[in-house]
């Protein structure tokens, strides 16, 4: 098993935390294990956990930086605060395990901006467009597949201010089973 | 509005007495949200906190509820301007500080404030008198989905609202109750509270002050974690401890009222007899004598108009809002507690002395 913190080397330290009455794991290696002991067990001091990291074996990490903004770990250091949005993804190793820490979870579970479900559907809807798709061919229903792959293009090239009506229109789609050769496509417009 | 008429406006979160208003004083929700890709306001260059700023404030002053809102950049204001925002739970300390590419919205009845480029690009705060934690955070989920029509704010898929500092990623939502408690604190119950509140993932602080050594025995309960919990189930959480917590504090005075009487009026009669004779009050002697006054009238000693006038003087006491009043530039402190001594006793001068039958 590989230390949850540096993912890179053998965890021989199994730690248990008690965080609001649920434990959680922490499998650690050797040197990672010594960071954490300089620290609480119920969170870890902000900076010395991105830069811990650094400092005991991914030295080249520290020199990191968010290619957006330029913010660098060592300014997390100084600032306790990132630098902007995409940090997050840049930071994102050194960071999960101080938000366990920090958080019941590590997944938002609340609020999603319409906007953004807005997306979030079509994304999934497009995967299981794609997914029927590809079962389609595996059993050589040829006709099918034309349909599913028809679909799939139109949604693609819909503009964004369709999106939001496109399930619906989908449903209608996929409902009657009449013929759906290419030429069908333009039947529904 | 003016920073004059904004100042010389009551805070109707104060005023209006809400449901339990008599424990829990206030109910507040605030939501940090940032804009995508655009550098946090720690990190940003003082161009780019301008032109995000108004960009903001753009956004803000469209909104229907923030129709003839009071919008300013926060290097218009003085600082006794500012420390009044402060006092009244409008706008952060750290805020307060702020000065060029900082700026500041707040609804004409005080209930939603904005803080543009605090921590975070902006931190919306909705505040209700009373128990109203759930009314209060359907008030500023309309405004945050109404902004959202027009602001692109940061939004990860698996982490939700980006924000600043790690620890408010998620919801970006504290959650926060002030709950005024003075029989627990009498009956020296608090700490025992404190600690199983914290258990719970729950924060329990002095409102000004730290621990249970809370001025004016006004606390303030909030959520800590931001991820991994839906704002429904925070809220909930919260309204769940604070509910509790109002049975115990009911409790409380119900032992001081039945089986500690003589302390319970002792007490009272004391911070009575020193607001209405001290010539010179600093701010946390009058927050702590005021609290008593407030649980007499809470439990009959006083006649009910007398709320009013103590709950206004829990205002009128602090720093920036006396020196306000006194149109004067400068103040010493000393010159302060001698002016707060003064507005207290013509109030005490207008409240009878306590006593146990003034109910019945
Ligand atoms: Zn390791
Ligand atoms: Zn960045």
């Amino acid at each position: 098993m590989l230390c949850d913190l540096c993912k890179t080397k053998e965890a021989t330290v199994f730690l248990t935390h008690l965080v609001e009455g649920n434990t959680q794991n922490l499998n650690l290696c050797e040197p990672c294990s010594q960071v954490h002991d300089m620290h609480d067990s119920m969170g870890f001091a902000l900076a010395d956990l991105l830069l811990g990291l650094g400092a005991s074996h991914q030295i080249e990490k520290a020199a990191l930086a968010c290619p957006h903004c330029g913010f660098s770990q060592r300014d997390f250091k100084k600032q306790g605060r990132l630098g902007c949005s995409v940090c997050y993804d840049i930071f994102a190793e050194g960071l999960a395990l101080m938000l366990r820490n920090m958080h019941r979870g590590v997944t938002h579970t609340g609020k999603v901006p319409r906007k953004i479900a807005a997306i979030y559907q079509r994304t999934a809807e497009l995967e299981a467009l794609k997914k029927s798709l590809a079962q389609a061919i595996s059993k050589e229903a040829y006709e099918e597949a034309a349909r599913y792959r028809d679909l799939i293009h139109r949604m693609e090239h819909t503009p964004a201010q369709q999106k939001e009506n496109s399930s619906q229109a989908l449903e209608e789609e996929l409902l009657p089973p009449k013929n759906a050769l290419p030429g069908a496509k333009n039947s529904h417009q | 509005m003016t920073a004059e008429s904004l100042s010389n406006k009551k805070n109707e979160w104060l005023f209006h007495s809400g449901p339990h208003a008599q424990i829990v004083v206030s109910s507040r929700v605030r939501l940090a949200r940032n804009l995508e890709k655009r550098p946090f306001p720690g990190w940003a260059k003082k161009a780019e906190r301008l032109q995000l700023m108004k960009e903001v404030q753009v956004a803000l002053e469209a909104l229907p509820q923030m129709k003839e809102a009071f919008s300013e950049q926060m290097e218009n204001l003085t600082l006794l301007e500012k420390q009044v925002l402060v006092e009244r739970h409008l706008i952060s300390r750290e805020h307060a500080e702020k000065s060029a590419g900082s700026a500041l919205v707040i609804s004409m009845n005080q209930t939603l404030s904005v803080m543009i480029n605090e921590e975070d690009h902006l931190r919306i705060q909705a505040i209700l008198p009373g128990f109203q934690l759930k009314e209060t955070f359907a008030l500023i989920t309309q405004v945050d989905t109404q902004l959202e029509e027009n602001l692109s704010f940061a939004f990860h898929r698996k982490l939700g609202y980006l924000t600043a500092c790690p620890s408010n990623v998620g919801t970006g939502m504290r959650v926060s109750a002030m709950l005024h408690l003075p029989g627990l604190v009498l009956l020296e119950h608090m700490n025992k509270i404190i600690n199983s509140v914290n258990k719970m993932g729950l924060v329990v602080r002095g409102l000004y002050g730290e621990g249970s050594d809370a001025i004016g025995n006004l606390f303030q309960i909030s959520n800590q974690i931001t991820l991994g919990e839906k704002e429904e189930d925070i809220i909930e959480r919260l309204h769940v401890v604070i509910e509790q917590i109002l049975a115990h504090e009911t409790n409380a005075r119900g032992v001081l009222r039945h089986q500690q009487t003589e302390t319970l009026q002792d007490q009272i009669g004391r911070a009575y007899g020193i607001l209405l004779h001290a010539h010179s009050v600093s701010t946390k002697e009058a927050l702590n004598l005021l609290s008593l006054l407030k649980l007499g009238v809470d439990l009959g000693l006083f006649s009910l108009e007398v709320h009013a006038l103590v709950d206004e003087l829990f205002m009128e006491v602090q720093p920036a809002h006396l020196q306000k009043s006194s149109q004067l530039l400068k103040m010493t402190s000393k010159q302060r507690d001698a002016l707060r001594a003064r507005r207290l006793r013509e109030t005490l001068e207008k409240i009878p002395p306590p006593g146990l039958n003034n109910n019945s």
